[in-house]
């Protein structure tokens, strides 16, 4: 069918490598993003597997079928681009039909002036209006057909694009960044849109975006890329609770991972230095991981520097005594209130406290040592 | 700053449109001239003191004199004929060209864009021998291939279109990929359709040039019959030019007629189109 396979791409751009050697399988039916902040080599992936641009080492195959060198529409790929890429001198209706008049008219058919004479054109042509106007009921544009995208909205923009993309009924859907002209309202719309047309269309996806939040609601999967590598791959959930590298903690949850370094924390901390691996540098939890208590000796001590209330939670910042860090917990509005200045302990989690060594790399983990 | 003072305002537009004005009236000041001498019997073209509108009216005459007494629809319609044919053919040589330079990645565009620009600086003058020798070693002096042939290839056309096509996203460039579109096709049916500005400013200045152009048909042509209005009008310059020059003018008139005409209906675009490309 048409999952994808990613074997030691590698890709440079004179002497910068962009891309060093990812590999990656993406399931057929899966809905994949890709994250990473920009420049990380996202997008050029997502270019290499569209076959608009060529890797300089690794292959790609696309349903099981080796598909390097082959041009982007041989590929039965689709992709959605960040500017919507629309043609400005054509009407949405004509936009939605090109790739549909591109693949069902003849060379002849499609010249112009005698195109529309060659027998065998007006019934595509029938067929081709049929398939358009479905989709363009499905995304909500119908009302839209005869307009140019020079006089649509963003949102109507992007419904137009998606058009265009799945009116021929690709396989793979690749989505480079979608969402981020859209203003915040619109992009919170957009995404259950593209989710549940996701889960209608059955088929491929793979999203590039730099926001996490994105990543992490929309996937079955998410893959960190950082500096043109593969950091992890696994379900939303699992590098959330289970970053095996120091940056995708950091990159994914918001508000970010609380960090701090283990020299800054003195031995008398009993009930952290116990269960500690001898290699770990740096310690990470994340803000409902702790929770906060009235100073006491064998804690961590802090002020309260920032209250962040959401309504539903408050963030609290406490600047630690022990070191420069400043950590964020979470508390419930009908919890204790803590008000600026105060001293309070910090109570941390044991199972929920994450070790990496020099590296950033994960380790010594206590639940994993106790299981 | 200037709301509060509208008085400076007022004065600086007066300014403007008094310095436009003049530089306006010193361009325009030939064709009222021309126009002028074209309605005037001979005597009273040399007389010391001007009149712009003519005491006895001869400009009858003188037009009748200007279609009758040379060819004049002929060479209207090979200046047509040779203007068109010149800019059909620089559109599929240019467009091409421009896409590749502004738009693919290969080996040695950027030292083919110096190329171009070198192209640039070029007059057409300092070409003029060489072509003439070309087009006699190929025996096509006096055709119209050795009026169209020379210019076909404006590198002021590629690297005009080029500035634009760069304007134009990637992106759209890699959807129609993505559509199923060939390189040609995405010329054709994206690229030609989006810089629709930059095209009719490059005739503009295609049209013009050509339909203007006197050097070189005089170099290369000396058939009647295949005469551009320009140098059809030569054919009224005899030795005794003052008798003739009231159908000179004539004639003159008839030939920048149609470009003004041109001009005028384009104008919007020309004007959109440089100023575009300027910008971006």
């Amino acid at each position: 069918m048409a999952e994808i396979e990613l074997r030691g791409i590698e890709k440079r751009y004179g002497e910068t490598p962009i891309l060093k050697g990812v590999s990656l399988k993406i399931k057929d039916g899966e809905f994949l993003t890709l994250v990473g902040p920009s420049g990380c080599g996202k997008s050029t992936l997502l270019r290499i597997i569209s076959g608009l641009e060529d890797q300089d080492a690794g292959e790609v195959s696309v349903g099981g079928r080796p598909v390097d060198g082959a041009r982007p529409k041989d590929r039965d790929v689709a992709m959605v681009f960040q500017s919507y890429a629309l043609y400005p001198h054509l009407t949405v209706f004509d936009n939605i039909a090109l790739p549909l008049r591109t693949r069902q008219l003849s060379f002849v058919q499609r010249l112009p002036l005698i195109g529309p004479l060659v027998p065998g054109r007006a019934g595509i042509e029938r067929s081709i209006r049929v398939e358009v106007e479905q989709a363009a009921v499905m995304l909500d544009v119908a009302q839209l057909l005869h307009r140019k995208p020079g006089e649509l909205s963003g949102g109507q923009r992007q419904r137009v694009a998606l058009g265009r993309a799945m009116v021929r009924r690709p396989t793979v859907f690749l989505m480079d960044e979608p969402l981020s002209n859209l203003d915040a309202r619109l992009r919170v719309q957009m995404r259950t849109e593209i989710t549940s047309l996701h889960r209608r269309l059955g088929v491929t996806f793979v999203y590039v975006t730099h926001d996490q939040s994105e990543a992490m609601t929309m996937a079955n999967r998410v893959a960190v890329m950082m500096a043109g590598e593969l950091l992890q791959v696994g379900p939303p959930e699992e590098l959330y609770r289970d970053p095996q590298d120091l940056r995708v903690a950091e990159m994914i949850g918001s508000p970010k991972i609380n960090i701090v370094t283990r020299a800054h924390w003195t031995d008398n901390r009993s009930v952290l230095s116990a269960a500690l691996a001898p290699q770990t540098r740096r310690l990470a939890f994340r803000p409902e991981a702790a929770v906060l208590t009235t100073p006491a000796d064998e804690l961590p001590n802090g002020t309260v520097t920032t209250l962040e209330n959401l309504g539903s939670d408050i963030f609290v910042h406490v600047a630690l005594r022990d070191g420069p860090e400043t950590v964020v917990v979470r508390t419930a509005p009908d919890e204790r209130r803590f008000s600026l200045g105060c001293t309070v302990g910090l109570k941390i989690n044991a199972a929920r406290l994450m070790q990496f060594d020099e590296a950033g790399r994960r380790c010594g983990d206590i639940e994993r040592v106790a299981a | 700053m200037s709301a509060r003072r509208p008085g400076y305002q007022l004065a600086g537009r007066i300014a403007r449109h008094a310095l436009l004005a003049v530089s306006a009236t010193f361009a325009l000041l030939p064709f009222v001239w021309m126009i002028s001498l074209s309605l005037k019997p001979p005597d009273e073209i040399f007389q010391p003191d001007f009149h712009l509108w003519p005491k006895t009216f001869q400009g009858v005459e003188n037009y009748r004199v200007a279609l009758t007494a040379a060819p004049m629809l002929r060479f209207l319609l090979n200046g047509v004929f040779v203007c068109a044919t010149i800019f059909v053919l620089q559109l599929m040589v240019c467009v091409p060209c421009a896409y590749a330079l502004a738009k693919l990645r290969f080996r040695g565009r950027d030292t083919l864009f110096s190329a171009v620009l070198v192209g640039l600086l070029l007059p057409p003058q300092a070409l003029a021998i060489p072509h003439f020798v070309l087009l006699y070693g190929f025996g096509l002096l006096d055709t119209y291939a050795a009026l169209i042939l020379p210019w076909i290839i404006s590198a002021f056309g590629i690297f005009l279109l080029r500035q634009f096509f760069r304007s134009i996203p990637d992106e759209i460039i890699h959807a129609a990929r993505l559509d199923g579109l060939g390189e040609f096709e995405i010329i054709w049916r994206i690229m030609m359709p989006m810089s629709a500005p930059a095209l009719a400013a490059f005739g503009v200045f295609s049209v013009v040039a050509h339909w203007n152009d006197l050097f070189w048909p005089l170099i290369a042509v000396r058939a009647e019959d295949i005469s551009t209005p320009a140098l059809g009008i030569l054919l009224f310059r005899d030795d005794e030019a003052g008798q003739f020059l009231g159908p000179l003018m004539a004639g003159a008139t008839i030939i920048v007629a149609p470009l003004l005409l041109a001009f005028l209906l384009a104008q919007r675009r020309f004007i959109d189109g440089l100023a575009t490309t300027a910008m971006k």
